[in-house]
């Protein structure tokens, strides 16, 4: 590495540059060096990510953090030379091994990708061609760099797959993707980047899209891969929780430039910028304890335990035909909760856990199987046309998706109005008036009625949604992951929201999540959900910090966060 | 790594969709041990080719019952239009001969129920404008148009594929841009016009193609070429498009993440996945296909079942009409037939779908 002493000399003037020096005082693997990066779109040019510097040595992993917008992955794609079209290096070098490849052409590129930088997607569902095999997929970088010929290529695609722990190997390599989980497929991905042992794995929010104890699995395969073969991983990622579990070092970026960085240690329990510290106090992965003390909780809980519960769920059961000739499958099986005014009740478990079923049969969007539910003492099953219309008067929703759960047309205020016009109330000022009224509630300016949902940011949106889901003065919110797309310092602002707005108008909550720290922060009580059943419930402080059930542990244990230094800050008391 | 599994295998759904109960269908496929290949293939040949068969039999038979019910309704006759004309001379008992010897005076149902036992039987009746038996014409007719058919179709699809691949990976701009604007035009040509600009410019002006008398593959070209044009822009149009689409799914960057070179992307990634909504516009446009017939071989006065169905129409000959839409229909419900077979082929998420089902 004749080049080495160079970067060093180059970087010995930057501002706190991640990672000195190796920990043998190797070269580092990558190198970027005052990045630039700007998309164009007709004559205009946008810059995104300005002079990001940061350096990873052999079994390193930096961690790049931020939010949406932040240019995290645009930083990871320019290193991996996969910019989208319009996109560009405007200035500064990324070093591979010392050597340049900012000015490289895209043959040598290609020679470079797969074969020393591996790429680890983002959402394993669809990052697998889904009329490829398995063994296909898996052995298409081997092909394309001509590791060896077929027998030899499948041999190792089995060898690959059995190293990454999927059972049954040679069956799997068969497969198509969508005969595969989540977790197995990211598995998958995972050894297609390692297959030629690189020296970098880009991890581009490699887990994000995962269920929170195969998310803690996957991170568990990088850091054994890493740790086995050398490999340095770029981790790109929005969650802090995850940086402070599994990285060495931390970048955090905000608008395209670097707020911080250096080892994880400095980064997390003595932030320097003010955007580490809110990122921080944001993160409910990282609070130590929830926002209430138990004795809180117990007392809000039993100030209206005389009063007649909110919802009520008895032995609910519901079936799904998988056609003829086959058992129905169960996917809510027996599940009872009661929440009481005023408070909020949080259904909490893993994908295929039922908790969306149990949403939607409370919303009355299909007849349960067996079992009840009643609102406000309203049975409302077997409720059919008027009389289910009528009671979404006391019950309403919010759903996960801001982007979608908005009519694209409609500008907010007739959005925020339409379940009056749909029920007839209130004239036209009134109607207006009303608008005014819940933007100001929502902590909107009332300038945004007259725009359209493309116009206004991720958490505006999910205002809007809210807003509209209160226009009718419900007494019972369902929440479906209605916080789980935003941005983390969004998301506290949400939550925020949600438990102001409790505060004033008494709303009761049933928030469905997957997330634990956000269930912690927000609820009062609990039910924990596994593969349709109720694995435990009861208020949220005593069962996160006294979890009775093997599997709430587990689920618990697998919370990122968990892992960090243990001088981490505490979350400000809200 | 083993204690770990069984989490692992659980599906997640990311997103609760309002599709909860398919998702979580597949939910349970993932847990249980997936169907051997060949358990699949048992399944297709027990359950789901006899019942496509059994509603390709249906859709068959309300098909011949409308063009039945349609013929019958339509005002004029046939039979008078032939031998009600002074010139043959034909007394009215003659006449009334001829009537009952086609049956066309006897009750409505009584006709349909003796037509449709003839044609359970292979037997559609005499023309009433030759004479001839409908089966000998078609007979003879067919494989005229089959030909121009097959032709037409295969160069329809050289055509599109050749556009699509070209607007995808052209290495200039304007000549994708270009590209793009190709198949908008052919939509909006006309079969007959193009019929008749390409005689006058290949055969009179140019003289490349002769147009009279010309051998039997002379003869193909002009009319290929008039009947695959319409019917190019559509599937071009399509490919283009989900060639687009499939581009920006993510597993195309992580196929480029691999080092794959742009033509190992399109031609082993995106092409297969761009086929699929392909496939099924291919079988909805053989109905083009079958009126491009009557049309091009009217203008170039080729014989065939297109020209057998303009006569027909022209003299009202009712049991030739019946016959030729029980042929289209069996040429539609035979493609969409195969298109439905290949797709599972094609998509083995389909297959799974077609094994979980039955």
């Amino acid at each position: 590495m004749s080049g080495a002493s160079a970067p060093v000399r180059a970087l010995a003037g930057a501002r706190s540059a991640v990672g000195q020096d190796g920990p043998d005082g190797a070269a580092p693997v990558l190198e970027v060096r005052d990045l630039s990066v700007a998309y164009s779109s007709g004559h205009e040019s946008t810059t995104v990510v300005h002079e990001v510097s940061l350096r990873i040595h052999p079994g390193e992993v930096v961690a790049v953090v931020g939010e949406s917008g932040s240019g995290k992955t645009t930083t990871a794609q320019a290193v991996i030379g996969l910019l989208a079209e319009n996109g560009s290096v405007t200035a500064g070098q990324i070093l591979l091994n010392g050597t340049d490849i900012t000015a490289w052409s895209p043959k040598q590129l290609q020679a470079v990708r797969g074969s020393r930088i591996g790429l680890v997607p983002q959402d394993p569902n669809n990052s697998l061609n889904p009329v490829k095999r398995i063994g296909d997929s898996l052995g298409e970088v081997l092909r394309i760099h001509r590791w060896g010929d077929k027998r030899a290529i499948r041999a190792r695609v089995v060898e690959l797959l059995e190293r990454v722990g999927i059972p049954d190997p040679q069956l799997r390599a068969r497969q198509y993707p969508h005969e595969l989980s989540g977790g197995m497929k990211q598995r998958v991905l995972i050894a297609s980047a390692i297959a030629l042992d690189p020296e970098l794995i880009i991890a581009d929010e490699a887990t994000s899209a995962l269920d929170v104890t195969v998310q803690r699995n996957i991170l568990d395969l990088l850091d054994e891969l890493r740790a086995e073969l050398g490999t340095a991983i770029l981790l790109v990622t929005h969650d802090l929780a995850v940086a402070a579990d599994r990285a060495t070092s931390v970048v955090v970026l905000k608008d395209g430039r670097v707020q911080e960085q250096g080892p994880k240690d400095e980064v997390l329990t003595a932030p320097t910028s003010a955007y580490t510290r809110q990122l921080l106090a944001d993160a409910p992965a990282l609070a130590t304890a929830g926002r209430r003390t138990l004795a809180e909780a117990e007392r809000i809980v039993a100030h209206g335990a005389g009063a007649r519960p909110t919802l009520v769920v008895r032995d609910l059961v519901q079936e799904f035909s998988l056609g003829r000739g086959r058992d129905p499958l169960r996917a809510v099986d027996g599940v009872s909760f009661s929440v009481q005014p005023g408070t909020t009740h949080a259904i909490v478990g893993e994908s295929g856990s039922g908790k969306t079923t149990i949403a939607r049969a409370v919303l009355g969007f299909h007849t349960p199987t067996s079992g009840s539910i009643a609102v406000g003492g309203q049975e409302l099953t077997g409720l059919r046309g008027e009389q289910l219309r009528q009671l979404r008067r006391v019950l309403q929703m919010v759903y996960q998706n801001p982007f979608s759960s908005l009519d694209p047309r409609q500008d907010v205020a007739t959005i925020i109005a339409e379940p009056l016009t749909n029920f007839g109330l209130g004239d036209r000022a009134g109607r207006a008036a009303k608008v005014t009224a819940l933007l100001d509630q929502v902590s909107l300016p009332a300038g945004l009625a007259t725009r359209r949902p493309a116009e206004l940011s991720g958490g505006q949106r999910q205002r809007v949604a809210i807003a509209r889901a209160l226009v009718l003065e419900p007494q019972l919110l369902v929440l479906d992951e209605a916080v789980s797309a935003l941005d983390v310092s969004v998301q506290a602002q949400i939550l925020r929201l949600l438990e102001q707005l409790q505060d004033d108008l008494g709303l009761t909550y049933l928030f469905i999540s997957h997330d634990l720290a956000v269930v912690r922060h927000i609820s009062h009580t609990v039910t924990v959900l596994n593969q349709g059943r109720v694995v435990e419930s009861g208020l949220t402080e005593s069962v996160f910090t006294d979890p009775a059930e093997p599997y709430t542990r587990a689920l618990l244990a697998a919370i990122p966060g968990r892992l960090a230094p243990a001088g981490l800050p505490q979350e400000p008391s809200a | 790594m083993t204690a770990e599994a069984p989490t692992d295998v659980r599906v997640p759904d990311g997103a609760p969709t309002p599709g909860a109960p398919r998702t979580r269908g597949s939910g349970a496929v993932g847990r249980s041990t997936p169907p051997t290949g060949g358990g699949r293939v048992v399944a297709l040949l027990t359950g789901y080719v006899p019942r496509r068969l059994g509603q390709a039999l249906i859709v068959l038979w309300i098909a011949f019952t409308a063009a039945f019910v349609l013929l019958q309704a339509l005002p004029g006759d046939a039979i008078m239009i032939r031998f009600e004309n002074p010139e043959l001379g034909l007394s009215p008992e003659q006449i009334a001969d001829i009537r009952a010897s086609y049956g066309v005076d006897d009750p409505v149902l009584i006709q349909y129920l003796h037509t449709f036992a003839g044609f359970v039987r292979g037997d559609f009746g005499y023309s009433v404008q030759s004479g001839t038996p409908v089966q000998q014409l078609i007979a003879e007719a067919f494989p005229q148009t089959l030909v121009l058919a097959a032709a037409g179709f295969v160069l329809a699809v050289l055509l599109a594929f050749a556009i699509a691949f070209l607007s995808a990976s052209a290495s200039f701009a304007w000549i994708r841009t270009a590209l793009r604007s190709v198949p908008s035009l052919f939509v909006s040509v006309p079969v007959f016009w193009l019929g008749i600009v390409l005689i006058q410019s290949f055969s009179f002006r140019l003289g490349w193609v002769a147009v009279i008398n010309p051998g039997p593959v002379e003869g193909l070209i002009l009319p290929v070429l008039t009947l695959a044009v319409p019917i190019a822009a559509p599937i071009a149009q399509i490919l283009t498009r989900s060639i687009d689409e499939v581009y920006t799914q993510p597993f195309v960057r992580v196929v480029q993440a691999k080092g794959a070179s742009p033509s190992w992307v399109l031609w082993r990634n995106v092409l297969k996945n761009a086929t699929l909504p392909t496939l099924t516009m291919a079988g909805i446009l053989f109905g083009e296909l079958i009126g491009g017939a009557v049309v091009t071989e009217t203008v170039f006065g080729r014989s065939g079942i297109g020209r057998i169905t303009e006569q027909a129409v022209a003299h009202q000959d009712t049991p030739v009409l019946q016959a030729v839409v029980l042929l289209a229909a069996t040429a539609f419900v035979l493609i969409n037939l195969a298109v439905d077979l290949i797709y599972p082929k094609l998509d083995p998420r389909l297959a799974r779908q077609v094994g979980a089902s039955r």
